[in-house]
């Protein structure tokens, strides 16, 4: 059985019980002028790595914001480190395929279709649990939200997985490039209805969203933009048979279109370049990475400073997230907490967080998925829309009975063990039918939290390091005095505030 | 730097951030001693083989293999009969309890199931995106009263639909002795700090309120089906046996995505729902509920005119849908399908926009202003008895 380190960022876990309990002890009372200290490190690392370990915190704690930040950004742009699932390479299967399909062979090739799914999900999962660069993941996954494309109607694993790497590949690198790559994307050109757009009968999907979504935002361009700018991608489409790019220039619409007024016989690319040169382009940008990494209302101010920032770098999204990650505001007491995590940033930071060991990820990815974020599958164009949206009764008693299992594995065991035991006695058929929660069980059976040794980083007494650790902010209700060892940890990450980053 | 000083200073602010809507409550609330019953037809019904337009030559073109016989069909007028299957539901539609619209859709019908039901639970156009469910507005602009357990429930399934966003208390559960267990996990909380903890904190109380008052254990007279739904119908009934009010309640039935051999699993489903209501009903009537509930029943789109070459139905667009209770006027409403004027895509017109059903359940049956809730003007159907 494959074992997965859940491992932190720089190296495996070094024990800081003897070396470091005395700065942990130190850190909250002074820190060196103008370095961060204790609780910003744990900020700057906790909202953009998923979870802050201790380690992390106290190497982060002795740099100024500055420096932070250039280790962070020098950390990140990595290439995938876990191999893909094997059909990746496999010659191209046309989502058309299933037209004309028998009943029967539709079904096997639909089941086929949400196993790989599963099998994608569970690399990118496994990529954000072992990553030592997790602002690459965050960033790719807020571009997978941004630049939104669903496995629910491109219906092609191998498209969705090859938009990952182009996602990946641009994550922190520069945003005018990856709009035009993602523009002639193969997954994109199908799920924005790019493929389907010929001269005469233009599509207006792409251009409605790269103006509304992408680029510039609601209220910035009108109608008769959209109708002009969808001429100029007439032709851009996909070749079934192998699934890349084409432009079908017979198909291209190449009369003269007036795009926020600019006029010429424009093409898509041409396009993409007058929305670029637009300073709401790289505000709009800024204010969504803002809600991403500082708050939910972005101060519209700093959004000026920082997109002027962005856009006289010529788009570079380090230079962006550098001025973000910097700013006053980002350390500023009322933006502490006052983001929810979302359902990705529960489980993986949870795992990271705590070392858990895994055997297969399936489990987390059906977590994630029970929570509300469905990996190559946002609910709509607009991605998820995050914040608030992601807590109702569901999810909250959900996010909260994920954590008890967590935290109680140790005591569902044996209970998982006699289920699996009577599952092998069940007839045949039954068992079959039963392969998937099998697996689950499994799954859960290999989880493995060393209790002991994490708590150890705080030389076994220190509540109150514990909590300073694991939450944002102080939690809603204090831990009974005197929990200590997992009857804290369970307490702490059952608290509301634990649900904040 | 001092957290918790922080904290302490923003607490104040949104804690009073927190009180209107309690406040609110005292004005309002009269209409919700009216109970809507939501029911969704997951995957998209085939409101063609449910109501089936019999004297129709077309009909039995688009579909020589799936049509349901001229003798088979329940008639309801000279023109509309059920599916077999709904024979259970005969009963409602002599005693004047059963609503059926014809045709009821929306301009510029979107094929996706996704995205068709998130038009049908924010009630938006074709091309607008909202964040909030239609019962989530309509609860921000006249809050159901605070002693309520719940402002509504979701039986099955975690997507909160109709309820989802805004200050809406709403729990999702699939049995009640189960969500009361769950309940445990969350806790009544203090105080609220910022605007995301005030959030998290709200739902937890919703969560701890609803298990307040859902007791879930009244012993029933009448027997519910042995089925998923009739499961889900049992449980609808004991929240609705809560001391503690709801205003509205949903169930689902999954399965009516039928692209192949739809004959035998549309028949099964049309069973399971005619058995499940009629088990509704017969609880309501035991609570002395049936007079004052509204069911509703509605799926993402109807099903495609023309059969497909696997013995089944691709997405359409407009469909028939059910409405029932104790002071429903039966009938028909709304156009027999329009299968001489398909669309592009092989689909009939809508005669009904759906958001006139809306309008129905908020003007007529909770004296809502269903402008406001809907952000538009529609026209309530007359269903009701007045």
């Amino acid at each position: 059985m494959k074992s997965t380190r859940l491992s932190s960022f720089a190296k495996p876990l070094r024990l800081c019980a003897f070396a470091v309990t005395g700065c942990l002890a130190l850190a909250g009372l002074a820190h060196a002028a103008g370095t961060l200290g204790f609780d910003d490190a744990r900020h700057l690392l906790n909202r953009t790595s998923f979870a802050a370990n201790v380690e992390d915190i106290h190497a982060f704690s002795r740099l100024t914001r500055e420096q932070a930040v250039d280790r962070l950004l020098g950390w990140s742009g990595k290439p995938a480190a876990n191999p893909p699932p094997p059909w990746v390479g496999e010659p191209f299967e046309s989502p058309r395929r299933f037209r004309g399909m028998s009943e029967e062979s539709r079904k096997l090739a639909q089941r086929e279709l949400i196993q790989k799914a599963f099998e994608l999900q569970s690399w990118w999962l496994t990529e954000m649990l072992t990553t030592p660069s997790p602002l690459t993941e965050k960033m790719t996954l807020f571009w997978h939200n941004h630049f939104v494309s669903s496995q629910q109607k491109v219906r092609s694993p191998q498209l969705m997985y090859r938009q990952n790497l182009l996602l990946r590949r641009h994550a922190l690198g520069n945003f005018g490039e990856l709009l035009h790559a993602i523009a002639r994307d193969p997954a994109m050109v199908i799920y924005l209805d790019s493929a389907s757009s010929r001269k005469g009968e233009p599509n207006e999907n792409f251009a409605r969203e790269v103006m509304e979504l992408f680029t510039l935002g609601e209220g910035h361009y009108g109608e008769r933009d959209i109708k002009e700018a969808a001429r100029a991608f007439t032709g851009w489409s996909i070749n079934p048979g192998t699934g890349e790019f084409v432009f079908r220039r017979m198909a291209h619409d190449d009369g003269v279109k007036t795009v926020l007024g600019r006029t010429g016989n424009l093409d898509g690319d041409a396009v993409l370049d007058i929305l670029l040169a637009q300073p709401q382009t790289a505000e709009f940008l800024v204010a969504k990475l803002w809600r991403e990494f500082v708050s939910p209302d972005p101060d519209p101010a700093e959004v000026k400073r920082i997109g002027r920032i962005f856009r006289d770098s010529g788009y570079e999204i380090r230079a962006a997230l550098r001025a973000l990650l910097a700013s006053e505001a980002f350390y500023a007491p009322r933006n502490r907490a006052a983001l929810i995590k979302s359902p990705i940033d529960l489980v993986v930071g949870t795992l990271r967080q705590f070392n858990f060991t895994t055997g297969e990820v399936l489990p987390f990815v059906l977590a994630a998925n029970q929570l509300g974020q469905r990996l190559f599958a946002p609910p709509n164009v607009r991605g998820w829309p995050g914040g608030e949206a992601w807590i109702n009764s569901t999810t909250l008693l959900a996010r909260k009975g994920f954590l008890e299992r967590l935290f109680r594995a140790d005591e569902l065991k044996p209970m998982l063990a006699a289920a699996m035991g009577g599952a092998m006695d069940a007839p045949k058929g039954a068992a079959r039918l039963d392969d998937g929660r099998a697996r689950f069980m499994r799954a859960m059976m290999e989880i493995r939290f060393d209790s002991g040794r994490w708590l150890a980083q705080f030389g076994g007494e220190d509540a109150s390091m514990v909590e300073r650790v694991l939450l944002a902010a102080a939690p809603v209700g204090a831990p009974a005095s005197g929990a200590q060892g997992m009857e804290l940890i369970r307490q702490l990450t059952q608290d509301p505030v634990y649900q904040l980053k | 730097m001092n957290r918790r000083d922080f904290l302490n200073t923003i607490g104040a602010a949104a804690v009073t951030a927190w009180v209107p809507a309690a406040a609110f409550a005292q004005r309002t609330g009269g209409g919700y001693a009216n109970l809507l019953v939501l029911v969704e037809l997951k995957g998209g019904n085939d409101g063609l083989n449910t109501v089936v337009p019999y004297a129709d030559t077309e009909y039995y073109a688009l579909r020589p293999r799936l049509a349901i016989a001229r003798d088979q069909v329940l008639q309801l007028d000279a023109r509309a009969g059920f599916h077999p299957s709904l024979e259970p539901l005969m009963a409602l539609w002599k005693s004047g309890e059963l609503a059926v619209v014809q045709s009821v859709g929306y301009p510029g019908a979107n094929l996706s199931h996704f995205r068709s039901i998130e038009i049908w639970d924010t009630a938006s156009g074709s091309r607008e995106y909202l964040a909030e469910g239609w019962l989530a507005r309509a609860f921000a602009l006249a809050p159901p009263p605070r002693s309520f357990a719940a402002d509504g429930v979701i039986v099955g399934g975690a997507e909160m639909g109709p309820f989802a966003g805004g200050g809406t208390r709403a729990v999702a559960l699939a049995d009640t002795g189960q969500f009361l267990r769950q309940a445990r996990l969350a806790a009544p909380a203090g105080q609220a700090r910022n605007a995301a903890l005030n959030h998290i904190l709200r739902v937890e109380h919703d969560i701890v309120q609803a298990a307040a008052g859902l007791n879930g254990n009244h012993a029933f007279a009448t027997e519910f089906p042995r089925s998923p739904f009739g499961n889900a119908v049992r449980t609808a009934a004991q929240v609705t046996a809560s001391k503690a009010g709801v205003a509205a309640v949903k169930v689902s039935l999954n399965g009516f995505d039928t692209h192949g051999n739809q004959p035998g699993v549309h028949a099964r489903l049309l069973k399971d729902l005619a058995d499940g209501l009629v088990a509704l009903r017969s609880a309501l009537i035991e609570l002395g509920r049936w007079n004052s509930t509204l069911v509703m029943t509605y799926a993402e789109f109807g099903r495609r005119p023309r059969e497909n070459l696997s013995n089944g139905t691709d997405h359409g667009t407009a469909n028939a849908q059910f409405v029932l209770g104790g002071r429903v006027r039966g009938g028909l409403y709304g156009l027999p399908p329009g299968l001489s004027r398909l669309d592009g895509n092989g689909n009939p017109p809508f005669a009904v926009d759906f958001r006139d059903l809306y309008a129905t359940v908020l003007e007529r049956w909770w004296s809502v202003d269903a402008a406001r809730a809907l952000n538009g003007r529609f026209t309530p159907l007359d269903l009701l008895k007045s």
